[in-house]
Protein backbone atom coordinates (compact mmCIF):
# COMPACT_ATOMS: atom_id res chain seq x y z
CA UNK A 1 0.00 0.00 0.00
CA UNK A 2 2.24 2.78 -1.22
CA UNK A 3 1.43 6.09 -2.84
CA UNK A 4 4.34 5.89 -5.24
CA UNK A 5 5.05 3.00 -7.53
CA UNK A 6 7.65 0.59 -6.15
CA UNK A 7 10.31 1.69 -8.61
CA UNK A 8 9.81 5.41 -7.99
CA UNK A 9 12.86 6.12 -5.83
CA UNK A 10 15.20 4.02 -7.91
CA UNK A 11 13.93 5.66 -11.09
CA UNK A 12 14.46 9.12 -9.60
CA UNK A 13 17.93 8.27 -8.31
CA UNK A 14 16.89 8.74 -4.67
CA UNK A 15 18.55 6.83 -1.85
CA UNK A 16 16.06 6.00 0.89
CA UNK A 17 17.32 5.10 4.35
CA UNK A 18 14.58 2.94 5.83
CA UNK A 19 14.27 2.22 9.55
CA UNK A 20 16.68 4.99 10.42
CA UNK A 21 15.67 8.01 12.40
CA UNK A 22 17.07 11.50 12.02
CA UNK A 23 17.74 12.24 15.68
CA UNK A 24 19.27 15.65 15.50
CA UNK A 25 20.04 18.43 13.06
CA UNK A 26 23.15 20.54 13.42
CA UNK A 27 22.33 23.59 11.28
CA UNK A 28 25.74 25.23 11.72
CA UNK A 29 27.69 22.23 10.50
CA UNK A 30 24.83 21.34 8.12
CA UNK A 31 24.73 17.79 9.36
CA UNK A 32 21.99 15.35 10.32
CA UNK A 33 22.79 12.84 13.06
CA UNK A 34 21.05 9.50 12.56
CA UNK A 35 19.87 6.98 15.14
CA UNK A 36 22.66 4.68 13.97
CA UNK A 37 25.23 7.27 15.01
CA UNK A 38 26.05 7.97 11.40
CA UNK A 39 26.01 11.59 10.24
CA UNK A 40 24.92 12.93 6.89
CA UNK A 41 26.01 16.29 5.53
CA UNK A 42 23.62 18.43 3.50
CA UNK A 43 23.50 21.57 1.43
CA UNK A 44 19.73 21.79 1.58
CA UNK A 45 17.53 19.97 4.06
CA UNK A 46 13.76 19.54 4.04
CA UNK A 47 11.86 18.58 7.17
CA UNK A 48 8.85 16.44 6.27
CA UNK A 49 8.22 15.01 9.70
CA UNK A 50 4.42 14.97 9.50
CA UNK A 51 2.33 14.78 12.62
CA UNK A 52 1.74 12.56 15.61
CA UNK A 53 -1.46 11.59 17.39
CA UNK A 54 -2.31 13.73 20.36
CA UNK A 55 -3.85 12.48 23.57
CA UNK A 56 -4.65 14.41 26.71
CA UNK A 57 -4.02 12.65 30.01
CA UNK A 58 -7.08 10.69 30.99
CA UNK A 59 -7.14 9.49 34.56
CA UNK A 60 -6.73 5.73 34.66
CA UNK A 61 -5.63 5.49 31.03
CA UNK A 62 -2.87 3.04 32.01
CA UNK A 63 -5.50 0.61 33.34
CA UNK A 64 -6.90 0.13 29.81
CA UNK A 65 -5.38 -3.01 28.33
CA UNK A 66 -6.39 -2.63 24.71
CA UNK A 67 -5.84 0.92 23.55
CA UNK A 68 -4.93 2.15 20.10
CA UNK A 69 -4.35 5.16 17.92
CA UNK A 70 -5.58 5.20 14.33
CA UNK A 71 -3.03 7.08 12.29
CA UNK A 72 -0.63 4.56 10.77
CA UNK A 73 -1.05 1.34 8.82
CA UNK A 74 0.51 -0.48 11.78
CA UNK A 75 -2.17 1.02 14.07
CA UNK A 76 -4.93 -0.14 11.75
CA UNK A 77 -3.54 -3.67 11.44
CA UNK A 78 -3.05 -4.01 15.21
CA UNK A 79 -6.58 -2.76 15.81
CA UNK A 80 -8.03 -5.12 13.23
CA UNK A 81 -6.28 -8.04 14.90
CA UNK A 82 -7.67 -7.05 18.31
CA UNK A 83 -11.29 -6.81 17.19
CA UNK A 84 -13.69 -9.77 16.92
CA UNK A 85 -17.44 -9.76 16.12
CA UNK A 86 -18.09 -9.60 19.88
CA UNK A 87 -15.78 -6.69 20.63
CA UNK A 88 -17.25 -3.52 22.13
CA UNK A 89 -15.26 -0.57 20.77
CA UNK A 90 -15.12 2.88 22.32
CA UNK A 91 -13.66 5.65 20.19
CA UNK A 92 -12.76 8.97 21.80
CA UNK A 93 -13.04 11.67 19.15
CA UNK A 94 -15.74 12.24 16.51
CA UNK A 95 -13.55 13.95 13.92
CA UNK A 96 -12.20 12.55 10.69
CA UNK A 97 -10.00 9.90 12.23
CA UNK A 98 -12.47 8.70 14.86
CA UNK A 99 -15.39 8.46 12.48
CA UNK A 100 -13.38 6.83 9.70
CA UNK A 101 -12.19 4.31 12.26
CA UNK A 102 -15.80 3.75 13.39
CA UNK A 103 -16.92 3.18 9.81
CA UNK A 104 -14.18 0.62 9.28
CA UNK A 105 -14.97 -1.22 12.51
CA UNK A 106 -18.75 -1.33 12.27
CA UNK A 107 -18.85 -4.66 10.41
CA UNK A 108 -15.90 -6.10 12.30
CA UNK A 109 -16.95 -5.34 15.87
CA UNK A 110 -19.94 -6.09 18.08
CA UNK A 111 -20.64 -2.46 18.83
CA UNK A 112 -19.01 0.89 18.14
CA UNK A 113 -19.51 3.92 20.39
CA UNK A 114 -17.99 7.30 19.54
CA UNK A 115 -17.79 10.09 22.10
CA UNK A 116 -16.58 13.66 21.75
CA UNK A 117 -16.44 16.62 24.06
CA UNK A 118 -17.77 18.78 21.20
CA UNK A 119 -21.53 19.00 20.82
CA UNK A 120 -21.37 17.98 17.14
CA UNK A 121 -19.65 15.37 15.03
CA UNK A 122 -16.83 16.83 12.95
CA UNK A 123 -17.08 19.97 14.99
CA UNK A 124 -13.97 21.52 13.42
CA UNK A 125 -15.49 21.40 9.94
CA UNK A 126 -19.28 21.46 10.23
CA UNK A 127 -21.89 23.56 11.95
CA UNK A 128 -24.92 22.20 13.78
CA UNK A 129 -27.14 21.95 10.67
CA UNK A 130 -24.56 20.02 8.70
CA UNK A 131 -23.47 17.71 11.47
CA UNK A 132 -27.10 16.89 12.38
CA UNK A 133 -27.42 15.25 8.95
CA UNK A 134 -24.17 13.39 9.44
CA UNK A 135 -25.09 12.27 12.96
CA UNK A 136 -28.48 10.90 11.84
CA UNK A 137 -26.71 9.03 9.04
CA UNK A 138 -24.09 7.56 11.36
CA UNK A 139 -26.69 6.42 13.88
CA UNK A 140 -28.83 4.92 11.12
CA UNK A 141 -25.74 2.95 10.15
CA UNK A 142 -25.32 1.46 13.58
CA UNK A 143 -22.92 3.76 15.42
CA UNK A 144 -23.68 4.96 18.92
CA UNK A 145 -22.77 8.61 19.38
CA UNK A 146 -22.20 10.33 22.72
CA UNK A 147 -21.60 13.98 21.90
CA UNK A 148 -21.00 16.88 24.24
CA UNK A 149 -19.72 14.21 26.56
CA UNK A 150 -16.33 12.71 27.12
CA UNK A 151 -14.44 10.33 29.36
CA UNK A 152 -13.47 11.66 32.78
CA UNK A 153 -11.85 8.47 34.06
CA UNK A 154 -10.96 4.97 32.86
CA UNK A 155 -11.16 1.97 35.11
CA UNK A 156 -9.97 -1.10 33.22
CA UNK A 157 -12.68 -1.82 30.67
CA UNK A 158 -15.03 0.84 31.97
CA UNK A 159 -15.18 4.51 30.94
CA UNK A 160 -16.79 6.94 33.34
CA UNK A 161 -18.36 9.70 31.31
CA UNK A 162 -18.81 13.35 32.08
CA UNK A 163 -22.61 13.01 32.24
CA UNK A 164 -22.36 10.26 34.85
CA UNK A 165 -22.95 7.33 32.50
CA UNK A 166 -20.47 4.48 32.23
CA UNK A 167 -19.49 2.75 29.00
CA UNK A 168 -18.22 -0.84 29.08
CA UNK A 169 -15.76 -1.58 26.31
CA UNK A 170 -13.12 -4.07 25.20
CA UNK A 171 -11.08 -1.92 22.85
CA UNK A 172 -10.34 1.79 23.12
CA UNK A 173 -9.29 4.04 20.25
CA UNK A 174 -7.95 7.51 20.94
CA UNK A 175 -8.70 9.74 17.95
CA UNK A 176 -8.62 13.21 19.39
CA UNK A 177 -6.38 14.65 16.77
CA UNK A 178 -2.86 15.07 15.53
CA UNK A 179 -0.19 17.66 16.18
CA UNK A 180 2.65 18.73 13.89
CA UNK A 181 5.84 16.80 14.66
CA UNK A 182 8.33 19.61 15.28
CA UNK A 183 10.90 18.06 17.64
CA UNK A 184 13.71 17.95 15.09
CA UNK A 185 13.23 21.59 14.10
CA UNK A 186 12.99 22.78 17.71
CA UNK A 187 16.11 20.78 18.59
CA UNK A 188 17.99 22.55 15.82
CA UNK A 189 17.02 25.92 17.29
CA UNK A 190 14.37 26.57 14.65
CA UNK A 191 11.22 28.53 15.32
CA UNK A 192 8.15 26.48 16.20
CA UNK A 193 4.63 27.76 16.73
CA UNK A 194 1.82 25.24 16.35
CA UNK A 195 3.84 23.94 13.43
CA UNK A 196 7.09 24.91 11.76
CA UNK A 197 6.49 28.33 10.17
CA UNK A 198 7.38 28.42 6.48
CA UNK A 199 7.14 31.16 3.87
CA UNK A 200 5.73 30.78 0.36
CA UNK A 201 8.98 29.17 -0.76
CA UNK A 202 8.73 26.68 2.11
CA UNK A 203 11.82 28.09 3.80
CA UNK A 204 12.05 27.88 7.58
CA UNK A 205 13.83 30.51 9.64
CA UNK A 206 16.98 28.36 9.60
CA UNK A 207 19.32 28.86 6.62
CA UNK A 208 19.45 25.84 4.35
CA UNK A 209 16.41 24.22 5.96
CA UNK A 210 13.04 23.91 4.28
CA UNK A 211 9.90 22.21 5.56
CA UNK A 212 6.79 20.80 3.91
CA UNK A 213 3.65 18.94 4.81
CA UNK A 214 1.71 18.35 8.02
CA UNK A 215 4.58 19.56 10.25
CA UNK A 216 4.35 23.08 8.86
CA UNK A 217 2.38 26.22 9.49
CA UNK A 218 1.80 28.19 6.32
CA UNK A 219 -0.31 30.87 4.67
CA UNK A 220 -4.01 30.08 4.36
CA UNK A 221 -5.18 31.92 1.24
CA UNK A 222 -8.80 31.94 2.44
CA UNK A 223 -8.07 34.16 5.45
CA UNK A 224 -4.58 35.54 4.87
CA UNK A 225 -3.29 34.07 8.13
CA UNK A 226 -0.85 31.28 8.87
CA UNK A 227 -2.26 27.94 9.95
CA UNK A 228 -1.57 24.23 10.06
CA UNK A 229 -3.09 23.07 6.76
CA UNK A 230 -2.50 19.39 7.32
CA UNK A 231 -4.03 17.62 4.34
CA UNK A 232 -2.39 15.85 1.46
CA UNK A 233 -3.09 18.35 -1.34
CA UNK A 234 -1.27 21.09 0.56
CA UNK A 235 1.55 18.75 1.56
CA UNK A 236 2.03 17.64 -2.02
CA UNK A 237 2.31 21.17 -3.38
CA UNK A 238 4.51 22.25 -0.49
CA UNK A 239 6.86 19.34 -1.08
CA UNK A 240 7.19 20.13 -4.74
CA UNK A 241 7.76 23.81 -3.99
CA UNK A 242 10.44 23.03 -1.43
CA UNK A 243 12.11 20.58 -3.80
CA UNK A 244 12.31 23.03 -6.66
CA UNK A 245 13.76 25.78 -4.46
CA UNK A 246 16.23 23.41 -2.81
CA UNK A 247 17.47 22.42 -6.25
CA UNK A 248 18.09 26.08 -7.11
CA UNK A 249 14.81 26.73 -8.92
CA UNK A 250 12.12 29.26 -8.22
CA UNK A 251 8.76 28.16 -6.90
CA UNK A 252 6.10 29.45 -4.55
CA UNK A 253 2.99 27.86 -3.10
CA UNK A 254 0.55 30.51 -1.97
CA UNK A 255 -2.83 28.91 -2.56
CA UNK A 256 -3.03 26.57 0.42
CA UNK A 257 -6.15 26.39 2.54
CA UNK A 258 -7.90 24.04 4.87
CA UNK A 259 -9.85 21.60 2.75
CA UNK A 260 -11.34 18.21 3.35
CA UNK A 261 -13.30 15.59 1.51
CA UNK A 262 -14.53 12.49 3.24
CA UNK A 263 -17.43 10.06 3.20
CA UNK A 264 -19.04 7.78 5.75
CA UNK A 265 -21.32 4.90 4.72
CA UNK A 266 -21.93 6.59 1.35
CA UNK A 267 -22.62 10.10 2.66
CA UNK A 268 -20.11 12.62 1.37
CA UNK A 269 -18.86 15.71 3.13
CA UNK A 270 -16.67 18.48 1.80
CA UNK A 271 -15.42 21.65 3.35
CA UNK A 272 -12.85 24.25 2.41
CA UNK A 273 -11.51 27.62 3.42
CA UNK A 274 -12.68 29.93 6.17
CA UNK A 275 -16.24 30.38 7.36
CA UNK A 276 -16.77 34.16 7.30
CA UNK A 277 -20.11 35.75 6.33
CA UNK A 278 -22.81 33.29 5.33
CA UNK A 279 -24.06 34.20 1.85
CA UNK A 280 -26.01 31.07 0.95
CA UNK A 281 -27.62 28.32 2.96
CA UNK A 282 -29.58 25.30 1.85
CA UNK A 283 -30.57 22.72 4.46
CA UNK A 284 -32.81 19.69 3.96
CA UNK A 285 -33.17 16.36 5.78
CA UNK A 286 -30.33 14.83 3.76
CA UNK A 287 -28.34 17.71 2.26
CA UNK A 288 -26.67 20.84 3.50
CA UNK A 289 -24.74 23.51 1.68
CA UNK A 290 -23.40 26.76 3.10
CA UNK A 291 -21.27 29.31 1.27
CA UNK A 292 -19.26 32.01 2.98
CA UNK A 293 -17.80 35.21 1.52
CA UNK A 294 -16.07 38.37 2.59
CA UNK A 295 -14.79 41.41 0.71
CA UNK A 296 -16.36 40.23 -2.52
CA UNK A 297 -14.70 36.81 -2.69
CA UNK A 298 -15.77 33.35 -1.63
CA UNK A 299 -13.80 32.31 1.46
CA UNK A 300 -15.29 28.97 2.40
CA UNK A 301 -18.00 26.35 2.05
CA UNK A 302 -19.36 23.21 3.62
CA UNK A 303 -21.41 20.60 1.79
CA UNK A 304 -23.04 17.43 3.08
CA UNK A 305 -24.68 15.23 0.46
CA UNK A 306 -24.33 16.15 -3.21
CA UNK A 307 -20.69 17.19 -3.55
CA UNK A 308 -20.58 17.13 -7.35
CA UNK A 309 -18.43 19.86 -8.91
CA UNK A 310 -17.58 21.36 -5.49
CA UNK A 311 -14.08 21.97 -6.89
CA UNK A 312 -15.53 24.94 -8.75
CA UNK A 313 -16.15 26.58 -5.36
CA UNK A 314 -12.66 25.60 -4.18
CA UNK A 315 -11.19 27.27 -7.27
CA UNK A 316 -13.12 30.48 -6.55
CA UNK A 317 -11.52 30.60 -3.09
CA UNK A 318 -8.07 29.65 -4.42
CA UNK A 319 -8.16 32.26 -7.20
CA UNK A 320 -9.92 34.93 -5.12
CA UNK A 321 -12.29 35.37 -8.06
CA UNK A 322 -14.35 38.56 -7.61
CA UNK A 323 -17.91 37.35 -7.12
CA UNK A 324 -19.27 40.42 -8.93
CA UNK A 325 -17.80 39.03 -12.16
CA UNK A 326 -19.98 35.94 -11.85
CA UNK A 327 -23.62 35.07 -12.02
CA UNK A 328 -23.65 34.21 -8.34
CA UNK A 329 -27.24 33.04 -8.22
CA UNK A 330 -26.55 30.44 -10.89
CA UNK A 331 -23.57 29.22 -8.91
CA UNK A 332 -25.14 28.91 -5.50
CA UNK A 333 -27.50 26.01 -5.91
CA UNK A 334 -25.43 24.00 -8.37
CA UNK A 335 -21.82 24.72 -9.29
CA UNK A 336 -21.10 24.65 -13.02
CA UNK A 337 -19.09 26.61 -15.58
CA UNK A 338 -22.19 28.54 -16.69
CA UNK A 339 -21.69 31.52 -14.34
CA UNK A 340 -18.20 32.18 -15.71
CA UNK A 341 -19.39 33.58 -19.03
CA UNK A 342 -18.53 32.65 -22.59
CA UNK A 343 -15.01 34.06 -22.80
CA UNK A 344 -13.71 32.26 -19.69
CA UNK A 345 -15.48 29.09 -20.74
CA UNK A 346 -13.93 29.18 -24.20
CA UNK A 347 -10.50 29.28 -22.55
CA UNK A 348 -11.34 26.44 -20.15
CA UNK A 349 -12.90 24.13 -22.73
CA UNK A 350 -11.15 25.20 -25.92
CA UNK A 351 -7.59 25.67 -24.73
CA UNK A 352 -4.86 23.73 -22.98
CA UNK A 353 -5.11 24.29 -19.25
CA UNK B 1 -1.07 15.66 -27.09
CA UNK B 2 -4.55 15.24 -28.52
CA UNK B 3 -7.28 16.53 -26.25
CA UNK B 4 -11.04 16.95 -26.24
CA UNK B 5 -12.07 20.51 -27.10
CA UNK B 6 -15.54 21.96 -26.92
CA UNK B 7 -17.03 24.80 -28.96
CA UNK B 8 -20.24 25.92 -27.31
CA UNK B 9 -21.44 27.85 -30.38
CA UNK B 10 -21.90 24.55 -32.15
CA UNK B 11 -23.33 22.54 -29.29
CA UNK B 12 -26.96 21.53 -29.91
CA UNK B 13 -27.49 20.30 -26.36
CA UNK B 14 -28.51 16.88 -27.70
CA UNK B 15 -26.66 14.95 -24.93
CA UNK B 16 -25.48 12.32 -27.44
CA UNK B 17 -21.96 12.66 -26.03
CA UNK B 18 -23.22 11.52 -22.63
CA UNK B 19 -24.82 8.40 -24.14
CA UNK B 20 -21.79 7.61 -26.29
CA UNK B 21 -19.50 8.07 -23.29
CA UNK B 22 -21.57 5.85 -21.02
CA UNK B 23 -21.77 3.19 -23.73
CA UNK B 24 -18.05 3.29 -24.52
CA UNK B 25 -17.22 2.82 -20.85
CA UNK B 26 -19.84 0.14 -20.18
CA UNK B 27 -17.84 -2.72 -21.66
CA UNK B 28 -20.98 -3.87 -23.47
CA UNK B 29 -21.18 -4.48 -27.24
CA UNK B 30 -24.78 -3.42 -27.64
CA UNK B 31 -25.84 0.14 -26.81
CA UNK B 32 -29.39 -0.76 -25.84
CA UNK B 33 -28.17 -3.55 -23.59
CA UNK B 34 -25.63 -1.19 -22.03
CA UNK B 35 -27.91 1.76 -21.34
CA UNK B 36 -31.60 0.84 -21.51
CA UNK B 37 -33.29 1.15 -18.15
CA UNK B 38 -29.99 1.75 -16.37
CA UNK B 39 -28.72 4.87 -14.66
CA UNK B 40 -26.48 6.79 -17.05
CA UNK B 41 -23.03 7.53 -15.67
CA UNK B 42 -21.23 9.51 -18.36
CA UNK B 43 -17.86 11.10 -17.71
CA UNK B 44 -18.80 14.04 -19.89
CA UNK B 45 -21.72 16.23 -18.87
CA UNK B 46 -23.72 18.76 -20.85
CA UNK B 47 -24.26 21.91 -18.85
CA UNK B 48 -26.09 25.10 -19.65
CA UNK B 49 -29.41 26.84 -19.50
CA UNK B 50 -32.20 27.45 -22.01
CA UNK B 51 -29.97 29.23 -24.48
CA UNK B 52 -26.39 28.03 -23.93
CA UNK B 53 -25.16 24.42 -23.84
CA UNK B 54 -21.71 22.91 -23.78
CA UNK B 55 -20.10 19.67 -22.69
CA UNK B 56 -17.58 19.43 -19.86
CA UNK B 57 -15.09 16.62 -19.46
CA UNK B 58 -11.58 16.29 -18.04
CA UNK B 59 -9.16 18.88 -19.46
CA UNK B 60 -6.16 16.60 -18.81
CA UNK B 61 -4.42 19.66 -17.38
CA UNK B 62 -0.70 20.15 -17.83
CA UNK B 63 -0.38 20.34 -14.04
CA UNK B 64 -3.42 18.48 -12.74
CA UNK B 65 -4.58 19.51 -9.26
CA UNK B 66 -6.47 16.23 -8.93
CA UNK B 67 -3.38 14.11 -9.53
CA UNK B 68 -1.28 16.17 -7.13
CA UNK B 69 -4.02 16.02 -4.50
CA UNK B 70 -4.91 12.33 -4.72
CA UNK B 71 -4.44 10.89 -1.25
CA UNK B 72 -3.99 7.29 -2.37
CA UNK B 73 -1.93 7.68 -5.55
CA UNK B 74 -4.81 6.39 -7.69
CA UNK B 75 -4.65 9.29 -10.14
CA UNK B 76 -1.74 9.06 -12.51
CA UNK B 77 -0.74 9.85 -16.08
CA UNK B 78 -0.79 7.36 -18.93
CA UNK B 79 0.61 8.74 -22.19
CA UNK B 80 -0.42 12.21 -21.07
CA UNK B 81 -3.97 11.29 -20.08
CA UNK B 82 -4.92 11.60 -16.42
CA UNK B 83 -6.30 8.20 -15.39
CA UNK B 84 -7.66 6.56 -12.24
CA UNK B 85 -6.34 3.26 -10.92
CA UNK B 86 -9.58 1.88 -9.49
CA UNK B 87 -7.76 -0.64 -7.34
CA UNK B 88 -6.12 2.25 -5.46
CA UNK B 89 -9.01 4.75 -5.30
CA UNK B 90 -10.47 4.96 -1.79
CA UNK B 91 -13.42 7.11 -2.84
CA UNK B 92 -12.51 10.13 -0.69
CA UNK B 93 -13.32 12.42 -3.64
CA UNK B 94 -10.49 14.85 -2.88
CA UNK B 95 -10.14 15.05 -6.69
CA UNK B 96 -13.73 16.33 -6.88
CA UNK B 97 -12.87 18.81 -4.12
CA UNK B 98 -10.01 20.34 -6.12
CA UNK B 99 -10.99 20.07 -9.81
CA UNK B 100 -11.73 23.66 -10.96
CA UNK B 101 -13.84 22.42 -13.87
CA UNK B 102 -16.10 20.03 -12.03
CA UNK B 103 -14.83 17.39 -14.43
CA UNK B 104 -14.01 14.61 -11.94
CA UNK B 105 -17.24 13.04 -10.77
CA UNK B 106 -18.39 10.75 -8.00
CA UNK B 107 -18.79 7.37 -9.74
CA UNK B 108 -21.52 4.78 -9.21
CA UNK B 109 -19.22 2.33 -7.42
CA UNK B 110 -18.01 4.83 -4.81
CA UNK B 111 -14.75 5.52 -6.62
CA UNK B 112 -14.12 8.73 -8.52
CA UNK B 113 -14.82 8.73 -12.23
CA UNK B 114 -13.37 10.80 -15.06
CA UNK B 115 -12.71 10.96 -18.77
CA UNK B 116 -9.71 8.85 -19.74
CA UNK B 117 -10.02 9.76 -23.43
CA UNK B 118 -11.46 6.29 -24.18
CA UNK B 119 -7.86 5.06 -24.39
CA UNK B 120 -8.70 2.25 -21.97
CA UNK B 121 -11.91 1.07 -23.60
CA UNK B 122 -12.81 -0.55 -26.90
CA UNK B 123 -13.57 2.79 -28.54
CA UNK B 124 -9.87 3.72 -28.61
CA UNK B 125 -10.54 7.44 -29.04
CA UNK B 126 -13.04 9.72 -27.33
CA UNK B 127 -16.54 8.47 -28.16
CA UNK B 128 -18.00 11.88 -27.29
CA UNK B 129 -16.07 13.56 -30.10
CA UNK B 130 -16.50 10.70 -32.58
CA UNK B 131 -20.26 10.80 -32.18
CA UNK B 132 -20.84 14.55 -31.92
CA UNK B 133 -23.21 15.37 -34.80
CA UNK B 134 -22.17 19.02 -35.06
CA UNK B 135 -18.44 18.83 -34.34
CA UNK B 136 -18.99 20.84 -31.17
CA UNK B 137 -16.68 18.32 -29.53
CA UNK B 138 -13.41 17.51 -31.30
CA UNK B 139 -10.39 15.42 -30.40
CA UNK B 140 -7.28 17.01 -31.83
CA UNK B 141 -3.85 18.42 -31.22
CA UNK B 142 -3.69 22.16 -30.72
CA UNK B 143 0.03 22.77 -30.90
CA UNK B 144 -0.01 26.54 -30.46
CA UNK B 145 -1.79 26.14 -27.14
CA UNK B 146 0.74 23.64 -25.80
CA UNK B 147 3.55 26.19 -25.65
Amino acid sequence: MSWRGEDFYARMGVRVLHAMEAERVDPEARRVILSTGETLGYDALCLCTGSHPFSPRFEGMETVEQRFFFTTLADALALEAAVTPETRVLIVGAGFIGLKCAEGLRDRAGSVTVCDLAAHAMNANLDGDASAILERHLEKNGLRLMLGNTVTRFEGDKAHMQNGETVDFDVLVIAIGVRPETTLCAGAGGKVNRGIPVNERMETALPGIWAAGDCTESLDVSCGEAGVLAVLPNASFQGRTAGKNMAGGEAVFDTGMKMNSIGFFGLHIMSAGTYTDLIYSEVTETDCKKLFARDGVLTGYMIVGDVSRAGIYTALIRNKTPLEELDLEALEHEPSLLPFGKVSRAKMLGGVV
Amino acid sequence: MKRVYVNEDWCLGCHLCEYNCAFANSGEKDMALALKGKPLNPRIRVEGDGSITYAVSCRHCKDPLCLRSCISGALHRENGAVCIDHSKCVGCLTCVLVCPYGAVLPGPDGAAMKCELCLQNACGEPACAAGCPNRAIVYEEREEAEA
